[in-house]
């Protein structure tokens, strides 16, 4: 294999073609077969897109569907992804399947907060996405109101192949994702830089910085031992 | 018309007539009968209304359900005239007779005596119309919301309430991706 090699005082790395980063990666070497170089985001973000564990949030028809890509003719095992729980605790994948009622979206707000990052949000069928033809007074007209989405699947109720294609969007989506060990998501480079900085902070700060954060008290659940400092903890308290 | 109909279906007449004559040993109570097909309806006087109940559940009738309608802009001389009708449908069990119980209630603050007293299975169907109309039955144990969340306040299935709400459906904070 020809590599070019690395001109003196091409700075800018975009001029380089593919193979004279692998060169100057490798430091000089030619590396030997079946060995490749890549960044660690690269591969975390590609064991991370083959094993989404998905939060089936399923409240109506589309559910239904649901459960035929777990079965065993569309096989949604086939990308990774059968492993459905049930506790958003052990899940990074939020599936919205069906409509959501103004009672239903606390709960809906609450499993959110409740999953840990990184987590993605896939809105599956009309209701979700957008309320559907159930334009009344009590139903949400589109989850993406009030928690974020990454992925929107249309269909009412949509097919079993466009929940794999949507799934697929979504790894695409990991694989172009952002730091490992942060939220994988490049938008939320900020959050990630906000976290560091707080983790660092010697004091601690709230986790709940008022009303706009995405915080529990704000549903009116009781926080037992008060609302938690995030960072101080983690430092020990004999430090 | 009715007759007509009522001969195509072939009703139980026996059972017709034994509720007519039902209603009629109501006496003072009911203040006028419809009977359309097999269907017998008995408007009550609310003031009235718990007795021609208990009146009908010592004869054997059971409550099945409970709702109401709300007449809004509906033309003058519909059934009471008032602009909600409360309406109990009832079964006897031991001789499948039907009858439906109906009963106005007027603006403003509508209000009428509960049926937990006679049935205790009319507690949520009370709260429920209750929950959708805003009419409050006195005497009820546990009057309060059944279907919407606590926090709601309009009766969303009065006639003056828009389809899609007041924004209450959208009253809710927003989780951003830096948030959550």
């Amino acid at each position: 294999m020809a590599l070019e090699p690395i001109r003196p005082g091409a700075g800018a790395a975009s001029v380089l073609s593919n193979n004279a980063k692998l060169w100057r990666a490798a430091g000089g070497y030619e590396l030997p077969e079946g060995v490749q170089i890549t960044t660690l985001d690269a591969a975390v973000n590609w064991c991370r897109k083959y094993s989404l564990w998905p939060m089936p949030f399923a409240t109506a028809c589309c559910g239904i569907e649901l459960m035929s890509v777990g079965a065993s003719r569309f096989d949604i095992a086939r990308f990774g992804a059968e492993v459905m729980r049930f506790s958003p605790r052990q899940c990074d994948v939020m599936i919205v399947a069906g409509r959501v009622v103004m009672k239903m979206l606390p709960v809906l707000q609450r499993i959110w907060l409740q999953m840990p990052e990184p987590k993605w949000c896939i809105s599956m069928g009309a209701c979700a996405c957008s309320g559907g033809v159930f334009d009344t007074y009590a139903v949400v007209q589109g989850i993406d109101r009030f928690i974020p989405v990454d992925v929107y699947i249309p269909g009412c109720p949509p097919r079993p192949e466009q929940i794999l294609r949507a799934l697929m969007d979504l790894q695409d989506k990991i694989q172009r994702g952002g730091r490992f060990t942060g939220t994988a998501l490049p938008e939320q480079l900020a959050k990630e830089q906000m976290l560091e900085q707080v983790r660092g902070s010697a004091q601690g700060l709230p986790l709940i910085q008022g009303a706009a954060r995405g915080g529990e008290a704000r549903f009116g659940y009781a926080l037992p031992g008060g609302e938690a400092l995030l960072g101080s903890n983690e430092r020990g308290s004999d430090s | 018309m009715s007759e007509t109909r009522s001969s195509k279906i072939s009703p139980n007449l026996a059972q017709i007539e034994a509720a007519q004559q039902l209603v009629e040993s109501l006496g003072e109570p009911a203040v006028s009968t419809v009977t359309f097909l097999d269907n017998i309806r008995v408007y009550v006087d609310r003031d009235r209304l718990i007795q021609a109940l208990a009146t009908l559940r010592q004869a054997g009738f059971d409550l099945v359900e409970l709702g109401a309608t709300d007449y809004l802009k509906y033309p003058a001389g519909h059934g009471t005239n008032c602009r909600f009708e409360v309406h109990y449908a009832l079964l006897n069990r031991s001789s499948t007779a039907r009858l439906v119980v109906k009963v106005g209630v007027d603006d403003p603050a509508p209000s009428i005596p509960t049926a937990t007293t006679l049935w205790l299975g009319a507690d949520w169907m009370e709260r429920e119309v209750f929950d959708m109309y805003g009419i409050r039955f006195t005497g009820h144990p546990d009057l309060r919301r059944i279907l919407m969340p606590e926090e709601f306040t309009a009766f969303p299935l009065r006639k003056d309430y828009p389809l899609r709400g007041r924004g209450e459906r959208h009253n809710f904070p927003v989780l951003k991706r830096d948030q959550s």
